[in-house]
C-alpha cells in the first residue's frame, strides 16, 4: 500500500510531509521527557523484527498491495504509540531509500498512512478500549483484529485521498475507493488475524511482557492529549490542502513560476467546499488538458505551462527526435564519466 | 534456499551501501548536500504535467551523471527497479481507460493521452525511486543520518534508524534460519497455517526482546546513558554548494525549457 511518488504532486506531497514532520517531532519531544535507555535498543531491534517478520509473510496473493505483517499495531501494544510511530517512520524509510518502495515525496504520505492511523487512532480508541485492563483471549481477538482492519481502511482511504488530490491518476474518485476499499478490507482482516496470533502467544508465553508495556504506556500517555493533537494536525492539513486545492486548480503548477501567469482562481466559498470542487474538478473534466486544448490563445508566452505541444505533425516529430537525442546525449556523457572514472581507478590502482 | 533468503538476497542492502568507499566523486559530496539535491530533483520532477514526458527527459542525466560518478552499481539499481512499485502501475494502468482522447498522431497511429499520462507516471517513477536509491548508493547510509542529523531531525529518529539499519541483518538472517527450520521439519507443505505463522513470529518476537535487554545490558556496561552520540565531522565547503546550486539549476531550467523539443526543432529546421 505504499504511496509513489509517481502518483503525487508536490504540493500534496510537501503538505503530508509538514503533517508527518509535526507529528514526529512531537513523538521524539514526548519520548526525551520520559528518557528510559532501555527503549533506544528495544525500538531499534524491533524495527529490525518488523522487516524479519514482514520477509516471512508473503502468503497474501498479489492484489496490488503488498500484503505483509503490517507491524504498526504490534508496535503500538509494546511500544505505546509514540515509539511506535517513530519506529514505523524509520521502518517506512529505510523501505523508502533501499527497496524502492514509494519515494522520498511519498515518505510523507506513506508515514502517516502507516503510521499515524494504527498508533495515534486504531491502537488508543480501538484496541485499548476493547481490551482494556484484564485481556483475554476473545477479547485481544477482537481488538487486535478490528483495529488493524480500521487502520488499514484509513490508510487506504489516505492513499485515494492524495492520489486523487495530486489529479495525476484520472480514476475517478468513487471507483478509486470501490478499488481500494474491499481489497483492504481483505488485507486487513488477515493483518488482523495475524497480530492476533502474535499477541496472543506472547501473552501465554511471557504475559509480564504485554504487563510491562502496558504500564510504560499508561505513564506517558493521555488520550485527550492525542485527541487535541490530532485536531491540530487536521486542522493544518485541511487548511494547506484547501489553500492548493483554490489556488491552484491543476494541482501541479509550481507556485513560484504560476505567479504571473494564473488563468483563473476559483472563488472559495469556505475551505472545505474549495477543496471538494478541487477534487472534483481534477477527477471530472481534466481541466489542465481539456481547457489548454480548446483555447490554445491563452498561453502567456512563457512557455512553462504547455503540459504537451500543440497537436500537429512537426511538433511530434520534432518531440519524438528531440525526445531520443536528448536520451542519447544523457547516455553518451554518462558512458564517457563512467570510462573515465575507470580508466582513473586503473592508473591509481597500477 | 527458503523464501526469507530470497527476499534477502533479492533485497541485496549489501550491494547498495556496504563497501561504499567515500573515495568516489559524489562520495566525497557533503550527504547534506546530497540529500537537499534529491529532493529538489524530486520535487521538480513530479512538478511536471501529466502528459509532459518530453520535457521530463532530460532529468536522466542526473541519474546517469551521478551512478557513473558515484560507481554504482548500475545493475541493482536496475533490479530494484524492475519490481516497479505495484501502486504506480496500478493506479496509473487506469489513465489509458478513462482518458482516451487522441493527443498525438504518429502518422496513422493516434496515442490517446491516457497512454502518454501513463508513459510519465512510470518516468516519473523510474527517476524518483532511481534519485533515492542512488542517495543511498553513493554515500552509504550512515551518510545519510549524518546528515539527518546535522539537519535537525530529532535525534531520537536518527539514532533509531541507524539502530534498526544495524540490526536488520542480524533479525533476517534469525529469520531466516527458523523459516529453514520449520520448513525442514514439515514435509514439501508450502506455506505457512495462520497458528504455526503466529507462533513462528512470536517466538521471533521473544527473541528479539531477550536481545534488546541483552544489548542494553552491554550498552550500560560500556558507559551509555540513552543518547547514541554520533561523530559530526561534517563540513560543508565550496563544492558541496556548487553541486546543490549547478544541479538544481539545471533542474529548473528543464523545468522551465522543453529541451528536447527545442532540440528537435532545431534539428528539423536545419535539415529541412
Amino acid at each position: 500500500m505504499h504511496m509513489a511518488d509517481a502518483l503525487l504532486s508536490p504540493a500534496v506531497g510537501a503538505t503530508m510531509w509538514a503533517a508527518t514532520a509535526s507529528l514526529m517531532v512531537y513523538s521524539a519531544k514526548k519520548l526525551k521527557d520520559d528518557p528510559d535507555d532501555r527503549r533506544v535498543p528495544l525500538m531499534g531491534v524491533l524495527g529490525a523484527f518488523i522487516f524479519a517478520a514482514q520477509m516471512i509473510n508473503f502468503t497474501i496473493p498479489a492484489t496490488g498491495s503488498s500484503g505483509h505483517l503490517g507491524g504498526g499495531m504490534i508496535l503500538a501494544v509494546l511500544l505505546g504509540p509514540h515509539a511506535a510511530f517513530l519506529v514505523m517512520a524509520s521502518i517506512l524509510t529505510v523501505q523508502a531509500l533501499f527497496f524502492a518502495d514509494g519515494g522520498l515525496l511519498a515518505l510523507g504520505c506513506n508515514i502517516f498512512n502507516l503510521g499515524v492511523f494504527p498508533c495515534f487512532i486504531a491502537y488508543p480508541f480501538i484496541y485499548r478500549t476493547i481490551v482494556g485492563e484484564g485481556p483475554t483471549k476473545a477479547l485481544l481477538f477482537t481488538g487486535a483484529t478490528l483495529a488493524s482492519v480500521v487502520a488499514l481502511q484509513l490508510g487506504a482511504f489516505g492513499v485515494v485521498l492524495e492520489t486523487v488530490a495530486s489529479g495525476i491518476s484520472e480514476l475517478p474518485f468513487a471507483s478509486f475507493v470501490l478499488l481500494m476499499q474491499p481489497i483492504h478490507l481483505a488485507i486487513g482482516v488477515v493483518e488482523g488475524l495475524v497480530t492476533t496470533a502474535v499477541i496472543t502467544f506472547v501473552w501465554q508465553a511471557r504475559p509480564e511482557i504485554l504487563q510491562m508495556a502496558q504500564g510504560r504506556i499508561d505513564r506517558d500517555f493521555s488520550t485527550r492529549k492525542v485527541l487535541a493533537g490530532l485536531a491540530l494536525v487536521a486542522l493544518v492539513t485541511g487548511g494547506i490542502f484547501s489553500w492548493f486545492a483554490s489556488a491552484h486548480p491543476d494541482g501541479l503548477e509550481w507556485a513560484m513560476f504560476h505567479a504571473a501567469g494564473q488563468e483563473e482562481l476559483e472563488a472559495p466559498k469556505g475551505a472545505a467546499h474549495a477543496a471538494l470542487a478541487g477534487i472534483q474538478e481534477k477527477t471530472a473534466f481534466m481541466p489542465d488538458y481539456a481547457f489548454r486544448q480548446g483555447d490554445p490563445g491563452e498561453d502567456d508566452g512563457e512557455g512553462v505551462e504547455e503540459p504537451w505541444p500543440a497537436v500537429s505533425a512537426g511538433t511530434t516529430a520534432a518531440g519524438i527526435v528531440g525526445g531520443f537525442l536528448t536520451l542519447v546525449l544523457a547516455g553518451l556523457i554518462g558512458f564517457a564519466l563512467r570510462l573515465a572514472g575507470r580508466s582513473r581507478e586503473t592508473v591509481t590502482g597500477a | 534456499m527458503t523464501k526469507v533468503e530470497t527476499a534477502l538476497g533479492s533485497m541485496s542492502m549489501n550491494g547498495l551501501d556496504h563497501g561504499v568507499t567515500r573515495d568516489t566523486l559524489t562520495g566525497s559530496i557533503d550527504p547534506r548536500a546530497r540529500l537537499i539535491t534529491t529532493m529538489v530533483f524530486i520535487i521538480v520532477a513530479t512538478s511536471f504535467g501529466k502528459y509532459d514526458i518530453l520535457g521530463l527527459l532530460p532529468l536522466v542525466i542526473y541519474p546517469m551523471v551521478l551512478m557513473a560518478l558515484g560507481t554504482v552499481p548500475v545493475r541493482s539499481i536496475a533490479k530494484k527497479l524492475l519490481y516497479v512499485s505495484p501502486l504506480a502501475i496500478f493506479i496509473g494502468i487506469f489513465n489509458p481507460l478513462f482518458d482516451s482522447r487522441i493527443l498525438v498522431h504518429l502518422g496513422p497511429v493516434g496515442i490517446s493521452g491516457g497512454w502518454i499520462s501513463f508513459a510519465t507516471i512510470m518516468l516519473k517513477f523510474v527517476l524518483t525511486v532511481s534519485a533515492a536509491l542512488i542517495l543511498v548508493a553513493s554515500g552509504g547510509f550512515d551518510a545519510v543520518c549524518q546528515a539527518l542529523a546535522r539537519l535537525k531531525v530529532p535525534n531520537v529518529f536518527v539514532s533509531q534508524l541507524m539502530f534498526m539499519h544495524r540490526y536488520i541483518y542480524v533479525m533476517t538472517d534469525q529469520a531466516s534460519r527458523m523459516v529453514r527450520a520449520h520448513s525442514l521439519r514439515s514435509f514439501r507443505r508450502s506455506g505457512m497455517s495462520l497458528r504455526v505463522f503466529g507462533s513462528l513470529i512470536g517466538q521471533l518476537l521473544l527473541r528479539t526482546l531477550d536481545r534488546a535487554q541483552r544489548i542494553h545490558t552491554a550498552m550500560v556496561s560500556r558507559g551509555f546513558t540513552g543518547e547514541i552520540p554520533l561523530m559530526r565531522e561534517l563540513r560543508l565547503a565550496g563544492r558541496d554548494a556548487a553541486f546543490v546550486v549547478s544541479w538544481s539549476a539545471l533542474f529548473i531550467l528543464v523545468r522551465l525549457y522543453n529541451i528536447p523539443l527545442w532540440i528537435g526543432s532545431t534539428l528539423m529546421g536545419v535539415l529541412s
